[in-house]
This record gives structure tokens, sequence and C-alpha cells, in this order.
């Protein structure tokens, strides 16, 4: 048993550190976000240049043969920044879903290029009345000729307007919430029939309502096996999941630090606000919950890859409950400890705030996760 | 990064299941694994089978007599042990007073002293609390004067944890007056069959006795039990209660808890079925278990950090706070499950393990004793409000 990093991962870390502190000073975020894609292709190509788009890939996918703690280590420093470039949804989602379910051809025809920076994807799976059941889908595809048809409706797919190709989660066979009878499709960002509906989110990334009428796509374009996409999108979201709590674990450490420094310069009553033991308290538990958060996306990272689903089901609900928990904790304490200020789109601490906010509702909020756990926990 | 434990650790992890099997008195498994209380002769007959095999202070340096296990394998000693139904090691002279003695105390002292805590032969006790000084420890008043080669001792100790049990006694004392609050504090060494010492017992909310008021009335004391120097005892002080922090957590106790706390929950019926398929009540141990979950693997972070030659890092300050509210969760969700049954007190059951016939399953009549006894946890060993000062002024720098 050996929970410390590697050489080659503590470099890593060095890495993504310097990235974010050289590419994402407060100000230059800002300016990120509001240019037209969201995000900058430079600070992609870098990504390339530096091997973290195929870090988690095993060697035979052309990736460089990490796994689940790389990510973790990208992630959490991702969230130290809030970076707004697309790795969730294309290299996490996309990426890892292609390499454990992708055919030969799928692999080369979209790995390679992802993996040099040429290639960004978005996993569509959310509709309208969907909440957080991965199965309610409603979206059909329909066989024609040796192909297939889809039509219907996705909802807040992330990063869809600059993904090349988009995996649509439809109905090929089974009623409303049957968890078989589902299919993966990768589908052409620019397909025929695709309409999109673009906007920012709360915490200025993008995402689209997607409309699909009649989108023809090739027998070529099934993800895995006809009728059988559930487990694939379940495994794939549940890793997304728990690299989603590693940039939560980095945005709680950057929102607690913000916050301390702010109530150690605050003056009231002629004193810092840091000297009022009602506030000490309250920090001590926002370090406490930043802690535990980090603990539980160790463990998650450390399970994720376990041979049984059921531990890695767990694992990703068990972090997940973890930082909706921590994560609602930290970031309300912190605007709260900032006053006024807290408020304020002009502070960072809004910023970590909102995005916070987001991850808990994304992919299952607190108590979906907790009912998850617990109904996996008596099964087991 | 590897979860897995290497061949070595399995070994190791198999010797220790093997000796917990073979050298715990099945009556003491037995009491443990059904909650019920241990006499001083359980907790001896199971320290010294320990002290025997040479892991009784399985915390201490190979240089001291201990087994130098590494972080790791004290993980999977404590797990073990806890799965195995063993009980707790009374800590007073293997976690406190014992490192104390081998890092603060004279050759003689560790000559005489540690022998017998390593193989459990003397039972100690710890005289730091005064009626008047809880939180704020170094306002202690219990005075030490020096008359010739003997210090004589005045005054009285509180929540003194099985003093009625104890051999020797170690005592925090007032050896200067006049100098600020910690730098006249001295640490010393009491034979609790000295002339002078009263044990007054107090009983808890439980309606158990386990702590103790301890009256010193002119005890005289030979200078030659006196732990470092003189007026120097706040650093023996400090130092001890550092040393505590790590296993304070309970993890393996918590663990068992919640397994146990299954159990009844599977027992239990709600509306003709398993209260454990009541939703919201499921839902309830499953936080409880994410919980035990998030500060089991915050402390195996501290234990790796060690291993590699680190100190524990901050994240080491949570671990009471988080343990401690842990168990008291244990205890309430238990009481929950058991529902109206907690109400019927049993004491000849629960104190003096007699033939009394429980009113409902066994299990029932210890669920709100737990309960009212275990918070507690929340207070001793620096209450965490107290937890929260010392993290937000030595870890936050507030």
């Amino acid at each position: 048993m050996d929970l410390s990093l590697s050489d080659e991962q503590k470099q890593l870390q060095e890495q993504a550190e310097r990235f974010v502190r050289d590419k994402y000073a407060f100000d230059a975020r800002r300016k990120i976000a509001a240019t037209d894609r969201g995000w900058l292709p430079e600070n992609w190509a870098q990504f390339a240049e530096l091997g973290w788009l195929g870090m988690s890939l095993s060697e035979e996918d052309g990736g460089y043969g990490g796994g689940p703690i790389e990510t973790m280590i990208v992630m959490e420093q991702f969230g130290k920044g809030l970076v707004l470039e697309p790795f969730l949804p294309t290299v996490v989602l996309g990426g890892g879903m292609i390499a454990r379910a992708g055919t030969a051809a799928q692999k080369e025809a979209l790995l390679a290029p992802m993996i040099e920076g040429k290639k960004q994807f978005a996993l569509a799976w959310l509709e309208r009345q969907s909440r957080y059941n991965l199965a309610d889908v409603s979206l059909k595809a329909t066989k024609e000729g040796a192909g297939w048809s889809l039509s219907g409706q996705k909802g807040v797919v992330y990063n869809a307007a600059s993904a090349d190709q988009i995996i649509v989660l439809a109905r090929t066979a089974g009623s409303a919430r049957e968890s078989k009878g589902l299919t993966l499709f990768i589908v052409d960002g620019k397909a025929k029939g695709l309409s999109r509906r673009d906007y920012p989110t709360q915490d200025s990334l993008r995402a689209s309502e997607l409309t699909f009428d009649k989108v023809s796509v090739g027998a070529d374009a099934v993800l895995g096996k006809v009728d059988e996409g559930f487990g694939v999108v379940e495994d794939g979201v549940d890793r997304a999941i728990v690299a989603l709590c590693a940039e939560a674990t980095g945005c709680m450490d950057a929102i607690n630090a913000a916050t301390l420094e702010y109530i150690k310069t605050r003056k009231q009553f002629g004193v810092p606000i840091g000297k009022f033991q009602v506030l000490q308290h309250r920090m001590v538990d926002c370090f406490t919950n930043a802690q535990e958060a980090r603990s539980m996306t160790l463990m998650a990272s450390l399970k994720i890859d376990d041979k049984d689903p059921v531990v890695r089901a767990k694992a990703a609900s068990g972090a997940k409950v973890q930082i909706g928990k921590s994560g609602k904790f930290c970031g309300q304490s912190a605007v709260q400890m900032h006053g006024g200020m807290g408020v304020t789109d002009e502070l960072s601490v809004s910023h970590y705030f909102k995005r916070l906010t987001m991850i808990d509702l994304m992919f299952g909020n607190q108590q979906h996760h907790l009912t998850r756990y617990s109904n996996l926990a008596m099964a087991a | 990064m590897d979860l897995a434990f290497t061949p070595e650790e399995q070994k190791f992890a198999d010797d220790v299941r093997t000796f917990v099997r073979a050298n715990l008195p099945a009556d003491v498994r037995d009491k443990v694994k059904n909650g019920k209380h241990l006499g001083r002769d359980d907790y001896m007959r199971w320290q010294q089978a320990l002290g025997k095999k040479g892991w009784l202070v399985y915390t201490w340096p190979k240089k001291h007599g201990g087994p130098g296990f590494t972080p790791a394998e004290r993980y999977i000693f404590e797990n073990i042990c806890a799965e195995e139904y063993a009980p707790g090691i009374i800590p007073f002279g293997t976690k406190m007073v014992g490192p104390v003695i081998y890092t603060f105390g004279s050759e003689e002292q560790k000559a005489k002293y540690l022998p017998a805590i390593r193989e459990s032969t003397v039972w100690w006790c710890q005289g730091y609390s005064e009626p008047g000084s809880g939180s704020d420890l170094a306002s202690l008043r219990t005075k030490a004067d020096k008359e010739g080669d003997h210090y004589i001792v005045n005054g009285s100790k509180t929540w003194n944890t099985m003093g009625h049990w104890a051999d020797w006694i170690f005592c925090l004392v007032r050896t200067d007056s006049k100098s600020k609050p910690q730098e006249g504090i001295s640490f010393l060494l009491i034979d609790m069959k000295t002339p002078g010492i009263t044990v007054k017992p107090i009983i808890m909310a439980d309606g158990g006795h386990e702590v103790n008021e301890v009256f010193f009335d002119n005890v005289s004391v030979p200078a030659a039990n006196l732990v470092g120097k003189e007026n120097e005892g706040w650093t023996c002080a400090k130092f001890l209660l550092a040393n505590e922090r790590l296993g304070i957590a309970a993890v393996p106790q918590s663990k068992r808890g919640v397994e146990a706390l299954k159990d009844i929950a599977r027992i239990e019926q709600d509306n003709g079925r398993p209260l454990i398929e009541n939703q919201s009540f499921a839902e309830k141990i499953a936080d409880l278990e994410i919980q035990v979950t998030a500060l089991e693997y915050t402390e195996l972070r501290v234990l790796s950090a060690m291993a590699h030659g680190g100190q524990p890092g901050p994240e080491v300050s949570g671990l009471k706070i988080r343990g401690s509210e842990i168990q008291q969760r244990i205890t309430e969700l238990t009481m929950e499950a058991v529902g109206e049954y907690s109400a019927p007190y049993l004491p000849g059951l629960l104190w003096q393990g007699t033939n009394e016939a429980p009113v409902g399953p066994e299990y029932a009549h210890l669920a709100a004793p737990r309960y009212f006894n275990t918070r507690k946890t929340t207070i001793y060993g620096g209450s965490n409000e107290i937890q929260k000062g010392i993290i937000s002024k030595m870890v936050l720098g507030l």
C-alpha cells in the first residue's frame, strides 16, 4: 500500500500547476471566457504538446499508459484555475468511451487526432425529462438501410459547438427508462439534420440544445453494441464523475485560500475579521470539508479501475456525495465570509462558487448519488 | 500509487489475524462483540498477551522496545484487531506516558517504567483536567512544593478515566505560581498507593463508573519521579497531545460500528419490512458510511506521507473532530434503529453482566447508554471547539 505520487506524477502536477499559473490568472480567464469559442486553441495545442490529451489512454490506443491518477492530478489543477478548455467532454468522456468501447477503425479515426489536439468530442445523453436517469432516453434511432436515422432532442450538451464528433445516446429498442435498448452513436458535429442552440452556462462553459431531424449515420457509427450502450455510458459517466471530483477539490482549495486571505486582511470593528471565533471555526470547517473531498477523490480515483462494477459505481457515487456536500459548504461559506464582495462578479470567489454549484448538479447531485450509493450497498 | 498490500504486508496481516485468533480470550471477544462492559482483568489478559508478543506498544520505535511498525503495518494491525473484536488498548501507558518517558525521561526512569508498560503489568491513569481547569488546561492549580528530595502535592484532578483500576498516575502539577501559566507546570509520576490520595467515582449519564475525581492531600512524591525539567512540563503535555492525535479518529472501531448498525437494521422491522429497506434510513447509513470512508482515506494519506519521511500534515488536526462526530452519529443512528425499545434501563445486565433477561433483543438495552456516553467524544482530549481553535491558529494562521 502506497498512496504517494511517483516522480513522473509529481512532474505532471508541477507542469499543470505551471500552466494554470501562467495562463489562468483570473483576468486572463475572463478574457478566454469572452471569446467566441469560450476556450483557447493555443492552450489546447499546448495540452497536446504536453501529452495531456493522451496521458490516460493505454499505449495500444496511442496514449502514454497513465490512468485515473494522472487525470486526477491535471483536473485538480484545472479546478484551481477554473480552466475552460473542454478536457472533460473530449478526453475523459469522449476519448475514454471510444477507447473502452470503440472498434479498431473508430479508435484509429478518432483517438489519434484527439491526442494530437485535432479533434474534440461531446457527450449528448441528457433530455428535458431525464433528470439524473441515464436510461431516460427518448431520442430515437431507427434502422435505415444498413445505417440508422436519429430523431429527437438532447439538452445541455457541453462542448457541442466545438465538438467534431458528438456521442449520442439513443433509444433503439425498449420502452422509456429501460436500460436495455440504448445505443451510442458517433455523429459528426456538422451532420445534416442536426441543429444547435448554443449558449454559455452559469460557470462560463459552453453548452447547446440539440435537435436531430432524421440525421443519417452509417452502421459504423455505433459505439459498442446495438441496444447495449447503457453500460458504456454509465461507466463513462462514473469516470467523468471521478475526474469532476478532482476538479471540485481544486476549486475548494482555491476558494478556501481566497477566503482565508480575505478574513486575514478585511478589517471591521478595528480588527481583521479572522480574529472572530465564529469565522475561525467556519473557516476550519471549510478546511476539513476540502480535506474530506480530497480523500474521497483519491479513493475514487484508486477504485475506478476496479474489476468489480459495483465497487466502481460505489466509489464514484460516494465521492460525488462528498463533493456535493463539501462543495456547497465551502462555496456558501466563502461567499458569506466575503460579505457583499462575495456576491459580486469582480472577485473570483463567486466564480468558484458558481462552478462548484454546477459540479454538484452535473451527472447527479448529492441526493441522487446518496440514493444510488445506498441502493448499491443494499444490493452488494 | 497502489491501494493493494505488498506480499510482505499481506503476510503480516495474516500473522496478526492468526495471533489475535489464538490469543484473544474467547470470553473477552464475546463481550466486545456484544457490546458488554469489560473489567480490569479483561483488558489485562489481552494486553499481556500482546505484551508477550511485543505488540502492545505497537506505535513505539524499536529502540524503546516497540516493534517499529511501518505506517501500513500500524493500519493493518489496528484494523485486524478491531475486525476480530479485540478490546481497545488502554492508551494511558502505551500511547501517553510511555512516549513521554522515552522522549523526556532519564535512563533510570526508562529502565524503571517502560518494561512494565510494554508488558502491561502496571495500569496507568491520567491526571490532567481539574474542576477549575477544563479547556483552559494551563490554568491548573494542583500544586507540588519541593521539600528536600520530595514534592508535596495538594489539589484535585478530575475526569480521571479508570483511575480506580490504576497503579500509577501521571500528573500535570504547578511548581511555580509566579510565572506565566504554561511556564510553571511540571510532569510528575505518582504511585496511586501513596498515602493522601483519594479516588471518588463520578457516575455518568449512562449510570456507569468510568471516571473519577482524584484528591491529593499532602501526598509526598520522590523528586526522582519528575519527568523532564521542573517547570517544563507543558512541553511534555503538548507532546503527549500531539502524539495522541493519530489513532484518535478511531476509524477501525467506527467501521465495526457501522457494520453492527447494519446488522441491527436488518433485524429491526418497519412496516413489516427490515428497517434497512426503508429508503430514508438506508440513506442515513449510506451517508455515515461515506463519512467513515472519507475519514479513513484522510488517515491513509497521513500515514502515507509519514511513510515517506514526512510529518503529519495539517490534515491530521481534523481527524479528531470528524472521528468523534462520526462515533456519535453511529450511536445516534443505532438508537434510532432500536426505537422505543431503547427505553428499558437494565443496570444489572448493563454493568454487572448478570443473567437479568433483556427486554426485547439483547442489543436494545445498550443503544441509549451508548448514545448518552458517546457524547463525551467531542468533549474529551480537547473539546472539538478547542481543536478548531488549534487548527485556526496553527494551521490557518488566524
